[in-house]
Parts: C-alpha cells; sequence; structure tokens
C-alpha cells in the first residue's frame, strides 16, 4: 500500500499548467516545465527507485552532462534513502516532495519530508568510510553523508515546523 | 535480484543480471551471495559489468558479502562500469577489493 511505485501513484505532476507531463511515458517535458520538475511520493524504500528514474528522465531534458546526472541521481538516492531509513523510521512513511530547479549553470534540488528532524538539527559532516582496518571490521554502510558532502557544491538542511527541508545545489557546467 | 553462478576452471563466476545494486535490494544481494558462495569453488569473482548504478547501501552489502565469506574463499570483483568504478573511488573500497577489468581475462588467466 504506501509501498506503491512514485511513478505510477506519486502524482508526477511538473509545476506550472503542464501536469503530468514527466509521468512514465517518456515525453520529454514540456517548454512550461523546462528546468522545473515537482515530485510527490511517498518516503518509503521501495519508491525510490522509480522517483529516481523520474527525477533522472527529467534531469536529462536539461543542459546537464551526462556523468554530471550519474552524480546527482546518486545524491538524491542518498538523501532519499536517509529520508526512508531514518527520517521515517519505524513509523508509516509519510510525504516526500522533490523540487528541481535549473538557472543557467545552477541546478538546486529541495526535498521536503515530514519526519524526524536531523539529530542536532545539523546535517551531518560525513566522514569517509575507514578502510585501513581488517576485513571483520570494515563498515557496512553509514557514509552516505560523505557522499551527499562530497558530491555537491552545497547543502542546506532546514527544521521548518515539523517539515525538514533539505537544499542539495550543483554546479551544471 | 537475479545473481547468476557459474563454475568455470575453478572459478564461481557470480554475474550480476540487475542494473543497480541499491536500498533496495541490498539485503537481498547480501543474503544469495552467502547462499552461492557457501559452496563451490574457493575463488569467487563477481561480475558486475550490467550494473549501472550503486549507493552506499549496495556498497555496504558487498562489503557485507565480502566479510561473510566463508574461510579460505576469497572473493574479487570484475567489471566496473564507469560510475561504479567512481563510487568505489570516492570512498576508497577500490583500495578494499581485488577488481579486474573484465571477467574473460580474469578466466584465461586462471585456465592458462
Amino acid at each position: 500500500m504506501g509501498a506503491a511505485k512514485a511513478a505510477e501513484t506519486g502524482s508526477g505532476s511538473a509545476s506550472g499548467d503542464s501536469s503530468g507531463s514527466d509521468r512514465g511515458s517518456g515525453d520529454p517535458p514540456t517548454r512550461a516545465t523546462k528546468g522545473k520538475l515537482t515530485l510527490r511520493f511517498s518516503g518509503a524504500t521501495d519508491n525510490i527507485r522509480a522517483a529516481l528514474r523520474q527525477a533522472r528522465r527529467h534531469l536529462a531534458s536539461l543542459p546537464v552532462p551526462e556523468d554530471r546526472l550519474a552524480t546527482i541521481e546518486l545524491v538524491l538516492a542518498e538523501a532519499l534513502n536517509n529520508v526512508a531509513e531514518h527520517a521515517y523510521a519505524g513509523t508509516r512513511p509519510g510525504p516526500v516532495t522533490l523540487n528541481a530547479r535549473h538557472d543557467g549553470d545552477r541546478l538546486c534540488i529541495v526535498l521536503r519530508d515530514m519526519g524526524r528532524p536531523l539529530p542536532g538539527l545539523v546535517p551531518p559532516i560525513g566522514t569517509p568510510p575507514d578502510v585501513n582496518r581488517p576485513v571483520d571490521d570494515l563498515p557496512e554502510g553509514g557514509f552516505g553523508w560523505f557522499l551527499i558532502r562530497d558530491l555537491t557544491d552545497h547543502v542546506d538542511y532546514v527544521r521548518h515546523g515539523s517539515e525538514n527541508r533539505l537544499t542539495l545545489e550543483f554546479s551544471t557546467p | 535480484m537475479n545473481l547468476h553462478s557459474t563454475y568455470n576452471n575453478d572459478i564461481n563466476l557470480i554475474a550480476v543480471s540487475e542494473t543497480r545494486i541499491d536500498s533496495g535490494v541490498a539485503i537481498r544481494f547480501k543474503d544469495l551471495m552467502r547462499s552461492l558462495t557457501e559452496t563451490g569453488p574457493d575463488h569467487v569473482i563477481l561480475d558486475l559489468s550490467a550494473v549501472t548504478f550503486i549507493d552506499s547501501s549496495g556498497l555496504g552489502a558487498l562489503v557485507g558479502a565480502l566479510k561473510q565469506m566463508p574461510t579460505g574463499k576469497r572473493l574479487e570483483l570484475a567489471g566496473l562500469t564507469r560510475d561504479v568504478a567512481k563510487v568505489f573511488r570516492l570512498t576508497r573500497m577500490d583500495t578494499v577489493f581485488t577488481i579486474h577489468a573484465d571477467t574473460t581475462h580474469c578466466l584465461s588467466r586462471a585456465a592458462g
């Protein structure tokens, strides 16, 4: 139920007057949506793939180099994994909104959710995994924030009432 | 999540026939790797040439697969695509795993 695919049940509506243009069909966004995207879906792990697919399809229509698309998709995956696994951990997954805006050489993506706040209300510094240790002691996770920090140009987090608002900025030369 | 294991010149070659190893399949991937490496040749090569996306959960599952290898067996990787190789470099996991450019190379070398 809550785990329905974002592409099908989340409103894939793009902002403006061209609602549905990003929905499943592979149609490129219309002119009215160029540079802007809004996705709404439930913040469950099972929905992340579909949301990423939609976001990537939209971003591919912008003048963003292919290798940057991969980077952006990875950062979004890490941020959305955090929402599903931490903000909404142990609760029924709540809503997630993804807004993307492209201005010239800068892409700005804002993720909103209604889950738990980040501890201390600050995004973790993110340290790379410590790989200089015996195999049995290698970390199997905990480096999502390192990737987010390393691959974005700017990260901003605000707790606004009961909403988490994470802003991710990328230069797209 | 589909993994295909074939035994070839004393190598257990496991091919990932999916394009993504992400949070949605990480646990399943690790479980499948355990059952596919319990028996068979000691030398295991995981063919990642079909995988175009891996996130930190997927990477964690690969590390988990390495850690759960039975004593005396070894797990190596082959065929990293561009974007997957980049994630390995960023997280320095390229220093943890032995990585082959492709499987043909290591299979023929094992045979020779």
